[in-house]
């Protein structure tokens, strides 16, 4: 139960030369228990934190945490998710799955961004949304899909950094953003490679085909443009060492803060919607899926009447 | 998020035999009869999934839709392989359904008045959104705003397209961008979820309707059983995430049975409709739906062409230019 809830697993391991089990190794990376989360990152790179707590409509959610955040002199809003290093803390934090609440709190504060000229910072390490019933009543489906619409139009500008698990709708309700970073040993996926294999192949036991299968890991996503920098880890990744891992962050941040800020606010909030807007790959088909059927004779009567038969047969030469 | 492929038997698609058992009521029914009654059972009345296109005959003035975008194909970006590859699983289900991808959109009038209709279908992979529902959906948002006629998306989908990796999530954005838009506009939009309407697809356009519609007992929901199931290990109740859960919990305005459904919309719209941004609103009506080109349409339906797809090139010019006459508008009132 504990391993579920923390996405342990006990499938492949070992021939790390497998790409599979690379992949999945990956996937464990991105999952370790000890790596710093939103609370122990902002540690690292803050002056101050304040914390702010509760959706004003139902209650406070442990799995994001909100709040004001000076960064290298630079005031911010800061959003993320927060997993829990041991048990107890986990049991705290609901193992990171969020209630609607969290995607409220959120909200509310990034409303304050806009209104303060704050930029946005979220960190974005999460499974999913909490999958449960006390979820799913209070409407995690439309938190989580307001959310995304405020990011897509906040005028202020939005750093996202992917820590490390980037789990499907859960992960993307604070992940919308101008730019979009990643640390080296994250993932970002539209659905868990566990749930993946569930559905596709009908069974759990193909998580790690899955991963494979939907480009995991954050090199790949960056390749396919969905991120646009990778944050290398120091040492044997982000848990050897946070406080170097937070500053790593933080630099690139800033970084890209500096770049974003020479834009006026219609100019970023447009070319944050471009940028959504052109996400996915698609193309245009010579032929119609299925031919169009055979005008019947009365139908074809009445076009000679109406003179449109001449024009649709034109316009079928033109398909 | 139970995704049904099209390579095992659907029981709630047409079915090429004359009889087809009620999963509701396990009446007999003969498929003639059903067909009449909209696909919804006259002893239990469980409503059966329909294609995209029975559903938008059943919507719109008859004839008036005029299909947007049928040539948009959907691509394999990832080389994704998992029992099957995915492009044998696209043209098994473009076998199926008639379809080049998951959804179909276009303009037509509804009790007169002009709208932009995005339908989705649940026979093609599950009725998933990946990058082409995604695109189609935002394209029928964008005609809404360009158009100022009320926006129509009736969902039936599983959810994002796993196929599609990443792409497919930021569908969600995509699409819930548009529909920002599409508020900001003060353009309606009414939100039609069907059976079923579930993970990322309820997760972004589906659940912010102006008005959020549902046909009895539809599966609604965010998580699945097997995600639950699997990640927090917590059964979920009978009867729970349906239509009338929902309701219940607020996220539903109205459940509405298929027949009443049309009437319902139209009445609706006499209500809601974009406020004139410097003319009065008849007089912004498109040149696609002057009562020359709803008479043109008609008489292709008529002529056994239901889909409208040979006028496509005519209408698109038409409204092209109608599109760019809008924008002017826009920006006069802006300015």
């Amino acid at each position: 139960m504990v391993d579920r809830l923390l996405g342990r697993s006990h499938a492949p391991e070992g021939q790390a030369e497998n790409p599979t089990a690379a992949v999945w190794a990956h996937v464990q990376q991105a999952r370790n228990l000890k790596r710093p989360h939103t609370l122990e990152l902002l540690k690292g790179m803050t002056d101050e934190f304040i914390e702010l707590h509760g959706d004003r409509l139902f209650g406070d959610d442990s799995a994001i945490v909100a709040g004001l955040a000076r960064i290298g002199g630079r005031r911010f809003v800061v959003v993320g998710f927060q997993k829990g290093q041991d048990t107890e803390e986990n049991i705290r934090r609901n193992f990171g799955l969020p209630h609607p609440e969290g995607y409220r709190k959120a909200m509310r504060v990034m409303d304050l961004a806009e209104r303060y000229g704050m930029p946005v910072l979220t960190f974005v390490d999460v499974q999913g949304a909490f999958p449960g019933a006390a979820a799913e009543e209070r409407g995690i489906a439309e938190a989580i899909a307001r959310s995304t619409g405020m990011m897509s139009r906040l005028r202020t500008p939005i750093v996202v950094v992917i820590t490390g698990e980037g789990g499907s709708g859960g992960a993307l309700g604070l992940a919308v953003g101008d730019v979009v970073l990643a640390l080296e040993n994250s993932i970002y996926s539209v659905i868990s490679p566990e749930g993946c294999s569930a559905i596709l192949w009908r069974s759990s036991e193909h998580s790690a085909e899955a991963a494979v299968a939907m480009k995991v890991t954050a090199a790949e996503q960056c390749d396919l443009g969905i991120i646009d920098d990778v944050i290398p880890e120091p040492g044997e990744g982000a848990h050897t060492d946070p406080a170097e891992t937070a500053r790593r962050i933080r630099d690139v941040v800033i970084e890209r803060l500096d770049a974003l800020e020479l834009m006026s606010l219609d100019e970023l909030v447009e070319a944050r919607f471009q940028r959504y807007r052109a996400f996915g790959p698609f193309t245009v088909a010579e032929q119609p899926a299925a031919p169009p059927a055979r005008p019947s004779i009365a139908g074809r009567l009445r076009g000679l009447i109406s003179g449109t038969l001449r024009q649709s047969a034109s316009g079928r030469e033109e398909v | 998020m139970p995704i049904r492929l099209p390579f095992r038997p659907r029981r709630d698609a047409y079915p090429p035999d004359l009889w087809t058992k009620c999963p509701g009521c396990a009446e007999m029914l003969f498929n003639k009869q059903l067909d009449k009654a909209l696909r919804v059972c006259p002893n239990c009345s469980h409503h059966f999934r329909i294609p995209a296109r029975s559903r938008i005959e059943q919507l719109v003035d008859s004839g008036s839709f005029v299909e947007r975008d049928a040539d948009l194909a959907p691509v394999d970006s990832l080389g994704f392989v998992d029992l099957k590859t995915y492009p044998d699983r696209l043209v098994a289900a473009q076998l199926t359904t008639g379809l080049k991808d998951a959804a179909v959109w276009g303009l037509a009038t509804m009790g007169g008045k002009p709208v932009s209709l995005c339908v989705m279908d649940f026979g093609f992979i599950g009725g998933s959104m990946g990058s082409v529902v995604g695109e189609k959906v935002a394209r029928a948002g964008e005609a809404s705003i360009a158009e100022r006629i009320p926006l129509i998306i009736v969902a039936s989908s599983g959810g994002a397209r796993m196929q599609e990796g990443t792409y497919s999530l930021m569908q969600l954005v995509k699409t819930m961008s548009v529909v920002e838009r599409v508020k900001a506009a003060r353009v309606p939009y009414i939100s039609i979820m069907a059976d079923p309407t579930t993970g990322g697809v309820f997760a972004s356009f589906a659940v912010v309707g102006d008005v959020n519609i549902s046909e009895p007992n539809a599966l609604i929901r965010f998580a699945g059983d097997r995600v639950s199931a699997s990640t927090i290990g917590e059964e979920l109740p009978a009867g729970y995430q349906r239509a009338e859960f929902w309701f219940s919990h607020g996220f539903v305005d109205r459940i509405v049975a298929r027949a009443r459904l049309r009437d319902e919309i139209i009445a609706l719209l006499g209500f809601l409709f974009a406020p004139a941004v410097d003319a009065p609103y008849e007089s912004a009506a498109a040149p696609g739906f002057s009562p020359r080109s709803i008479l043109s349409a008609l008489t292709g339906v008529l002529s056994g062409d239901g889909n409208g797809e040979t006028r496509n090139g005519e209408t698109r010019n038409g409204d092209t230019r109608n599109g760019e006459a809008a924008g002017s508008r826009g920006e006069a009132a802006r300015g």
